[in-house]
């Protein structure tokens, strides 16, 4: 599933909205979710998961090409935690011998 | 900086500030979003949010673990988990300004 057919599945749900409404809606949350984990930020999503930041230290790595030794720096870099009620929903009905 | 907690009622809040619904239909509409996502991913589809990032069913092999702390064996089921991979939009943006000339 894509994000326009996101758009699609909820605005059949909500026929009464426009469907550019209905993209506002979609691009507003994924937006409000970036920008907290910009501040860094954690969003809890009970049932869904949970998105917070992680904070890698600056280290030395190294260029594969030419094996020279290159400074990477700190950086932030965005986790998910599955929450445990979709935890189970994605295990129903798995049949791994299926 | 004080790291603070964004909740669904934030989600709501702000689709309330910005298209103007009512604030019952804007939590309706931040719940519809993440029940259609959970729909999707159940039937072990992959969900992608340009600019935002990719959801993914990934099926682990069943195996045999430990606990930690007692160091008893213990079976793990074969099972599924999900993964979700940002996107370099998000992982930018979170990275702006924070090792000067970004």
């Amino acid at each position: 599933m894509i994000k326009s057919e996101l758009v699609d599945a909820l605005a059949e749900r909500h026929p009464h909205l426009y469907q550019r409404d209905v993209e506002r809606v979609v691009a507003t949350v994924f937006d409000e979710i970036s920008a907290a984990l910009t501040r860094g930020d954690r969003v809890e999503l009970r049932g869904f998961g949970a998105f917070s930041v992680k904070q890698r230290e600056e280290r030395q790595g190294r260029n594969p090409r030419t094996g020279e030794t290159v400074s990477v720096p700190q950086k932030r870099v965005p986790f998910f935690k599955t929450g445990k009620e979709l935890r189970e929903r994605i295990n129903v009905d798995f049949n791994p011998e299926a | 900086m004080a790291s603070r907690t964004v909740t669904r009622a934030d989600l709501s809040e702000a689709v309330y500030r910005e298209l103007g619904l009512s604030r019952a239909e804007s939590a309706d509409l931040v719940e519809a979003i993440l029940e259609q996502i959970a729909e999707a991913l159940a039937r072990g589809e992959k969900v992608k949010i340009s600019s935002f990032g990719t959801f993914e069913v990934r099926e682990k092999r069943g195996r045999v673990g430990r606990n930690p702390k007692t160091g008893e064996e213990a079976p793990i089921d074969p099972r599924r988990v999900l993964a979700f991979r940002p996107s370099h939009v998000l992982k930018d943006r979170m990275n702006e300004g924070l090792n000067g000339a970004a």
